[in-house]
């Protein structure tokens, strides 16, 4: 039997889209953006999942933000979660990595738990902190760009990526968190139906006071860093581009690429 | 003096470069700052490296202990909250690497000091550290300054975002050895193994021609027409990160931090947006194309010639005006 807790966050996609920033420079414009869930939580509620199957016991997702947060603690539902909760607090708004893994603990110290999984990243703000933050809080051990778990008993032996292709193999007494990296499972499809038929359980709502944190831990006031303002990146040394229809582009980089002597 | 850290980082028996790219760069902000700089070394028999750091910064610090032999971020903790505590850095630098973002954000927290993941630029204005960091898929940079209260700071920089100097810049540190404050084993958390790579059917280091295809490829069912490209150049399939993920390809076949880095003369980068990560493996390749259907797509900054367009109506088309000009 295995209880595991999974952080999941909803993200936009930006990897296609235009990203506009707003005036105030502190924020993106999403209207036009597409959301789901970020894509190293969806590797690591499939991973909980996994073992839920093997070893039975039970998968809690817990997701920080508003009500559309639901529709991602939904999906994971879907695919087999057993309860999801949702925290969500005005006070909550302009919180960082630190302040979102205070959250997290407050919420997380009362469950009865033998892993937490957290992605490796957010997609978005990409800040790669809040699960090795929120084992420090909880003060259990963590491990980060985990690509492979095996639970046995009281311990889980995991693999973790290191750089280029190399692993390290450590062994972690549970309770522990583990921040998960992609690839390490193949997430499965949920259906329209599927997300259908759990349409109807019920995400319970915790605020700051349900969880017993107050105000001034959390948003802007309880982080570490502060955003002062986004700008567009310098766009470097573009590349030449090569203009036409599919066909026209294609005959024309054919031929540099002859001029170039590639073949 | 004020003091800045920088966490030195090796693995099986190599100074990793991040290291001296945070030295390069901290030397900078310690002048802005007006603070020394200082390598803090932790390991089993690191002696050789204090002595290779020294002209890299006005101190290094090593703590040597068999306890530190392989990487663990629990004891490695232990020991740097105990050195910064004592000396308190204004600032230290940790790699944003695996190693780094096992260990820096935990000792934050433990430490009750402001961090900033993944910099790839670090300000010195009216005293204050501000820090620029790289988000939104490469989209957006965000300026980011600390907590008001806070006069000491911790920063996770960026793999290649600083290039490392040419040579030591000579500083002629002391070196310190200081007593390992570790008393025992960290026995709930264990260093196991390495395990290296897996070798792939194709080595990708050595071919000439790259195709290397991303998430745009969109489906299994298209990488034939990736293949049939690559033949008709006689180069072979690469690809980025997401691709293996799905399975769509074997790892050996990974270009980028966690894959491996390659060198061809001609890179077709098809469907890929240019992450970092998958930069960092390829951008030192002599011809870069790039196939994306997103004109904002950042691997268009880093090739020398663009197309954006579908890759799936360029690869077909590309093939055969090789194939006729090859005649
Ligand atoms: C610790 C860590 C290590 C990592 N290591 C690596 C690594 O080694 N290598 C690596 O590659 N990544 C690595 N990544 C992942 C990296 O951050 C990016 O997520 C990844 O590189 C994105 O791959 P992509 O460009 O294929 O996909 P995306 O970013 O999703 O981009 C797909 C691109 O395809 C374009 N596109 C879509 N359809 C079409 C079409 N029909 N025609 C033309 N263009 C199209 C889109 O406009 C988009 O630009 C790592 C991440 C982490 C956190
Ligand atoms: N708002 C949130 N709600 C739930 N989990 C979150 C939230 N933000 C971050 N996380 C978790 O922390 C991981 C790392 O996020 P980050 O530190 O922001 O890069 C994510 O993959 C999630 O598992």
């Amino acid at each position: 039997m295995v209880d595991i807790i999974v952080c999941v966050k909803r993200v936009p996609d930006t990897s296609e889209a235009e990203v506009i920033i707003k005036d105030d420079k502190r924020a993106i414009k999403d209207a036009d953006l597409t959301f789901d869930i970020n894509e190293w939580d969806n590797y690591a509620i499939e991973e909980a999942i996994l073992k839920k199957e093997a070893l039975g016991g039970k998968v809690t997702v817990i997701g920080v933000g508003g009500e559309e947060v639901n529709e991602v603690l939904r999906r994971c539902l879907a695919k087999g979660a057993d309860e999801a909760i949702r925290l969500t607090d005005p006070a909550f708004d302009g919180s960082d990595g630190y302040a979102i893994a205070k959250i997290l603990s407050a919420a997380i110290k009362d469950l009865q738990y033998d892993f937490v999984f957290t992605g490796a990243q957010a997609g978005d703000d990409s800040y790669g902190v809040t699960g090795q933050m929120l084992a420090e809080i909880l003060g259990i051990p963590h491990a980060t760009m985990v690509t492979k778990v095996d639970i046995n008993n009281g311990t889980a032996r995991i693999r973790r990526e290191l750089e280029g292709g190399l692993e390290e193999v450590d062994e972690i007494n549970k309770p522990a968190v583990f921040c998960i990296q992609t690839g390490l499972n193949e997430p499965r499809y949920v259906s329209i139906m599927g997300i259908r038929k759990v349409s109807k359980k019920e995400i319970p709502v915790k605020a700051a006071a349900d969880i017993g944190i107050s105000a001034d831990e959390v948003g802007e006031v309880g982080s570490m860093v502060k955003l002062e303002e986004f700008s567009i990146p310098p766009a470097g040394e573009l590349a030449e581009m090569i203009e036409g229809t599919p066909d026209e582009a294609a005959g024309k980089l054919a031929a540099i690429l002859k001029e170039k002597g590639a073949f | 003096m004020a003091e800045i850290f920088v966490l030195a980082e090796h693995r099986q028996g190599v100074i990793r470069d991040v290291t001296f790219e945070m030295l390069g760069e901290g030397k900078k902000v310690a002048e802005a700052l007006g603070a020394d700089l200082t390598a803090v070394l932790l390991g089993s028999g690191v002696q050789d490296f204090a002595e290779k750091l020294k002209d890299w910064a006005n101190k290094v610090i090593f703590v040597d202990d068999p306890k530190l032999e392989n990487f663990n971020a629990e004891a490695y903790q232990k020991v740097l909250s105990s050195l910064i505590s004592e000396r308190k850095p204004v600032l230290t630098m940790i790699g944003n690497t695996s190693f780094g973002l096992d260990l820096a954000p935990a000792l934050a927290v433990e430490l009750k000091m402001p961090i900033a993941t993944d910099c790839i630029g670090i300000e010195v204005d009216g005293g204050k550290v501000k820090v620029i960091r790289n988000i939104y898929s490469g989209k957006i940079n965000a300026r980011m300054s600390f907590r008001d209260d806070a006069t000491q700071y911790m920063v996770t920089v960026r793999a290649s975002a600083f290039p490392a100097p040419e040579s030591a810049p000579g500083l002629g540190g002391a070196v310190e050895s200081v007593a390992s404050p570790l008393t025992e084993e960290i026995d709930y958390k264990k260093f196991i193994a390495y395990e290296e790579a897996a070798v792939g059917e194709v080595d990708i280091t050595a071919a000439d021609i790259l195709v290397s295809v991303g998430r745009g490829i969109g489906d299994v069912e298209n990488i034939p027409l990736a293949e049939e490209l690559a033949k008709v150049l006689g180069g072979v399939v690469a690809c980025s990160r997401p691709v293996v993920d799905k399975k769509w390809l074997p790892k050996p076949r990974q270009v980028g931090t966690s894959g491996k880095t390659v060198k061809p003369k001609l890179y077709l980068a098809l469907g890929i947006s240019g992450a970092f990560q998958h930069l960092a493996g390829m951008q030192a390749s002599d011809l870069i194309v790039a196939v994306n259907k997103d004109p904002k797509a950042p691997i268009f900054s880093v090739a020398n010639y663009g197309i954006v367009g579908d890759i799936m109506k360029v690869m077909p088309v590309l093939k055969d005006k090789i194939t006729e000009l090859k005649g």
